[in-house]
């Protein structure tokens, strides 16, 4: 047969038939000679009344050869027939019947991409095939792979509509990196998705994250409650979290509707989702939660309503917490920590882990979980109306500051407090180990993140200027996109510092490719200076110099290209200067 | 805008890349951070030096008049055109304020491409004389009767490979294709080399993709009887060929894998570009371009070689159009050409070429086969297809879902399916595809939304 599809138009009365060819050829012609045998009968020539155009070709040529010469051997007589068989077969194709339709793509209103933008698209998107270069050397042009999130994010805020043909790249794009998802799908809109239904190695983009493309419309009661009540799991957290993202209380609702039937797993995960837009009204739900079944909910509840501090289960907390803790009246004034003698029933109804892990004292375990849960306000009441401030200052006697403050930094991340976590981190230019709260630069990198956006990232640059960028990276890690000018500036002089001390550019390769990333575009030209080889200094690296001049030149030009990419998405692209 | 119209896109240039590896560091280096001292003007001339791992920079320049984008670089890459070239090529689709525009090309890259035109415009005016062309392969050929004697000798080892080559496939039939498929591949590849030996290329190549046929699934039967029916035809076809008619005469000294040459009436026309794809063996490329003449309305192929690391000299991306002069080469149901002579630089095509629906394609296909038995593809335009999908893969149908034709089972691996499908939204488009015995093989969608044809390779 000749493909699936087209058909072969009914067979010519010739004899012998194809069948009966194959079935020959197949066995040979000597266990089953062709059924016309040898001779002049079976020549292709003789294909008279055909009615196919194939009968004027060559075929009927080496027929007549066949025809003229001596008898031929039952193999060549087969192939003769065979070979005018092959060609009538191939001209008499017809069309197949057409399969089921495709289902129309729902028109996409967004507009389309400016060329430039587009074939910049094209070239990230392509870039991004090839596979990751060796580690090592960076060379000095830019990684076009890490500015695929920016440059997707960027079309995305502006409302731009993917190009149909670039489609397949972009999913292949976002299946292989989850981070580019949310945006790639986002950015892929209903043609991505209707294309992703067709293939199934784009399943991924069907569950649902889909900014609610393959989710009912929301406001769509009896949708939702269809899809909640008979969907697969992760329709269903799909569905929970975009209702939640609208209407928090229906979210819950919902849950609530078949809370008891779902499965502790089950239960672990969509009460997680209800973390996004958690507020007082989720209370009584939680508080319900408390006494699940599943330790695991329970402490995922006891999590949650620590993080609300008006709480009756925050009250507990603090009424448990600051009974620990007090201020010594006979001494200095310090802080006197009296740890709990035992982790009763209530406590541990309210998410409190009675068994430590091991090597850690049960007492000293139990206090870190109440002051953990305790919110925060509650301690200025209890330490003679102080600050956070002055209460992180305080001395606190008997060795227990370590897990006190340890405590309170886990309290200040989990309830998102400014104050607290900004008294916890201390001055940036303090030493690390001497601050008080934390030494932990992941610890401090969540605290940051509770400070408004640009003391953050006055904070970091403070402490870069302080400390350099041996310790930084995690702390840049959390700063908001594009860097303020002063964090912007504090790094480049900090790198500009580490390449005058001598050492190589790699040491540094995390902050620089953040920094590719993270800086602004503006800033390109000021660093332009730095991309020239300087003479090299004595006791530098060897051969240092070319190598941070090389990695200059790549911040500046992943800088250039930034600009560049976002001039082509604002349209504002040089398109063309000749006349 | 300028005397080139239309700058390429990024995919135009990255086409130009000899292998994935340079299209990867030519993308690295499209941007303006190594490049200095970069221009171009308005004859096609592009310049701009490069700074690698050396103290001195490269000196990259590309001429984007002639077939393709001609480069020359100071680098000392065996790639053609080298990163350098194709990043500057990119830098300069994208717009990017560092390439210039001047009036004249910096004095080194002014030195080649005069150089080069030069040679170009000598090349143009001996083809013109009609004395001068055929001056040349005489003066290459000392011995017009040696030549002939060559000719005869060679004639006469291909007899005897095809005389061979029957009576291996007797014996193959006499003791059954079943055996064929506990055979595997030594046997096929042994007679291909005697096809080697008798340096009759085209019977080789046919004998070696016979060998693949016991491994390919379901029905393979059917398809191995029917290509050694078709090579068993070519056979008796070569051994008479002095009584057949001339042209089919020379579609089988070319089937067979006699060099074949341009012979027809040279043909100007506008020519656009329909599909432009490489197809690579252990040991040369080939490219396929497909040109539709916008005047007259004929379609022609124009192969292109490119040996050991360099890209295929000819590169005509989709979405152009030349006008210039094709050689059609000899043959009944023939379709190669050779480029001739390009008037202007190439330009943007505009329109779709005229298609029609898949009735009329395999109807195309089969006059195509009374022509030509031996054809493995015929060049159709589909107006207004949807791809559907069904059990056994996809198929391109008319738009009113009744006659379809399957797309060929080595086309749906391709991310070119993909594009296809996604660029019609479940909606029609234009397709241009190479029809096959096994389907269509789809190579360039024009598609409502988008303004200019999409490459589907």
């Amino acid at each position: 047969m000749t493909g699936p599809g087209p058909q072969p138009a009914p067979a010519v009365p010739a004899t012998p038939t194809w069948e009966d060819l194959v079935t020959s050829a197949l066995l040979g012609t000597d266990r089953r000679p062709p059924a016309t045998g040898t001779g002049a009968g079976s020549g292709p020539g003789t294909g008279a009344g055909t009615g196919t155009e194939a009968a004027s070709g060559p075929a009927p040529d080496a027929g007549r050869r066949a025809r003229s010469g001596p008898p031929k051997e039952p193999p060549l007589a087969l192939l003769d027939a065979a070979a005018l068989h092959t060609v009538r077969r191939r001209a008499a194709l017809l069309p197949a019947a057409a399969g089921p339709a495709l289902p129309v793509a729902p028109p996409d209103p967004r507009p389309a991409l400016p060329p430039a933008a587009r074939r910049r698209l094209a070239q990230l998107l392509a870039d991004r095939a090839a596979p990751a270069q060796a580690a090592g050397r960076r060379g000095s042009a830019p990684d076009l792979t890490e500015l695929l999130p920016q440059w997707l994010a960027a079309a995305n805020l502006r409302r731009f509509q993917a190009p149909p043909a670039l489609l397949p790249a972009l999913l292949d794009a976002a299946r292989a990196r989850t981070d580019l998802r949310p945006q790639a799908l986002q950015f892929a809109g209903t043609r991505g998705l209707w294309l992703a239904r067709l293939n199934p190695q784009w399943k991924f983009a069907l569950r649902g994250t889909a900014g609610g493309t393959t989710l009912p419309d929301i406001r769509d009661a009896e949708a939702v409650r269809n899809l909640w009540e008979e969907g697969l799991f992760a329709e269903r957290v799909g569905l929970l979290g975009a209702v939640r993202a609208a209407d928090p209380s229906a979210a819950r609702t919902l849950l609530a509707s078949t809370w008891q039937s779902e499965r502790a797993e089950d239960r672990l995960m969509f009460l997680d989702s209800l973390r996004a837009e958690l507020s007082a009204a989720d209370e009584d739900f939680l508080e319900h939660a408390l006494a699940d079944r599943s330790r695991n909910v329970r402490s995922v509840a006891a999590e949650l309503l620590s993080a609300l501090p008006a709480s009756a289960f925050a009250a507990r907390m603090a009424a448990r917490a600051t009974s620990c803790v007090g201020l010594d009246r006979t001494g200095d004034g310090g802080i006197v920590v009296e740890a709990p003698h035992e982790c009763d029933a209530a406590m541990q109804r309210d998410g409190i882990v009675a068994k430590p892990p091991t090597g850690r004292g049960e007492r000293s375990w139990w206090l870190g979980q109440l002051v953990e849960s305790a919110p925060l306000p509650a301690w200025r009441a209890r330490l003679g109306g102080r600050t956070a401030e002055d209460i992180v200052a305080l001395p606190v006697s008997d060795g227990w500051q370590e897990e006190l403050h340890a405590a309170w930094c886990r309290a200040a991340i989990r309830q998102g407090d400014a104050q607290w976590a900004r008294a916890l981190l201390g001055p940036p230019a303090l030493p690390p180990d001497s601050g008080p709260g934390t030494a932990s630069l992941a610890e401090r990198a969540k605290l940051l993140a509770a400070l408004p956006d640009e003391e953050r990232a006055g904070w970091v640059a403070a402490f870069v200027s302080a400390h350099g960028l041996s310790e930084a990276f995690q702390l840049l890690g959390v700063c908001v996109v594009p860097w303020s000018r002063t964090l912007g500036r504090a790094v480049v002089d900090a790198l500009d510092i580490a390449r005058d001390a001598g050492s190589y550019p790699w040491s540094f390769s995390g902050v620089m490719g953040l920094a590719e990333r993270c800086l602004d575009p503006g800033e390109a030209d000021r660093l332009a200076v730095l991309t020239t080889t300087p003479d090299e200094a004595e006791g530098a690296a060897p051969g240092a110099g070319g190598y941070w001049s090389e990695a200059f030149q790549r911040l500046v030009g992943t800088l250039r290209l930034r600009a560049a990419m976002r001039a082509e998405l604002d349209g504002t692209a040089p398109e063309g200067t000749a006349p | 805008m300028n005397q080139l119209g239309v700058r390429w896109t990024a995919e135009q240039v990255l086409a130009l890349a000899p292998d994935a590896a340079s299209a990867r560091a030519g993308s690295r280096l499209g941007t303006a951070v190594p490049w200095s001292d970069a221009g171009y003007d308005g004859t096609g001339a592009l310049w701009g030096l490069c700074r690698g791992s050396g103290t001195r920079p490269y000196r990259t320049a590309v001429d984007l008049t002639g077939p393709g984008a001609a480069a020359k670089c100071s680098c000392p890459s065996r790639k053609f055109p080298c990163k350098h070239a194709l990043g500057l090529l990119l830098l300069w689709v994208s717009d990017d304020p560092v390439v210039v525009r001047e009036t004249a090309p910096a004095d080194w890259a002014a030195e080649w491409l005069d150089a080069r035109r030069e040679r170009a415009a000598a090349r143009g005016s001996a083809e013109e004389e009609p004395g001068a062309a055929s001056v040349a392969p005489a003066a290459r050929t000392a011995d017009p009767e040696a030549a002939r004697r060559r000719a005869e000798r060679r004639e006469a080892r291909i007899s005897a490979g095809a005389a061979e080559l029957e009576q291996r496939l007797a014996d193959l039939l006499r003791g059954g294709l079943a055996a064929a498929e506990h055979a595997g591949y030594g046997m096929w590849e042994e007679t291909a080399a005697r096809m080697v030996d008798a340096q009759a290329p085209g019977l080789a190549s046919r004998v070696r993709e016979l060998g693949a046929l016991p491994a390919s699934g379901p029905g393979w039967p059917v398809r191995l009887l029917e290509e050694c029916a078709l090579l068993h035809l070519l056979d008796e076809a070569w051994l008479g060929r002095a009584r057949l008619p001339s042209a089919l005469a020379t579609t089988v000294r070319t089937r067979v894998g006699l060099p074949s040459s341009p012979g027809g009436p040279a043909l100007r026309d506008r020519w656009q570009v329909l599909a432009q794809y490489d197809q690579a063996d252990s040991r040369v490329a080939t490219r396929r371009i497909w040109l539709y003449g916008q005047d007259r309305g004929r379609t022609a192929l124009v192969l292109s070689f490119g040996a050991a690391g360099r890209a295929p000299e000819v590169s005509l991306p989709v979405g152009l159009a030349v006008d210039a002069v094709l050689l059609p080469h000899g043959g009944a149901g023939q379709l190669r050409a050779t480029l001739g002579e390009q008037f202007v630089p190439p330009f943007p095509a505009s329109g779709t070429p005229p298609g029609g629906s898949v009735t009329d394609a395999v109807e195309a296909y089969g006059r195509a086969l009374r022509e030509d038995p031996w054809l493995e593809s015929w060049p159709v335009v589909l107006a207004a297809v949807i791809p559907a999908m069904t059990n056994d893969g996809w198929q391109l149908a008319d738009k009113d879902g009744r006659s379809a034709l399957p797309l060929a089972p080595r086309a749906l691996g391709r991310p070119g399916l993909w594009k296809l499908v996604a660029l019609s939204g479940g909606g029609p488009l234009d397709v241009f595809a190479e029809l096959t015995p096994q389907g269509l093989l789809p190579l360039t969608a024009w598609s409502p939304g988008s303004p200019a044809p999409t490459p589907l390779t």
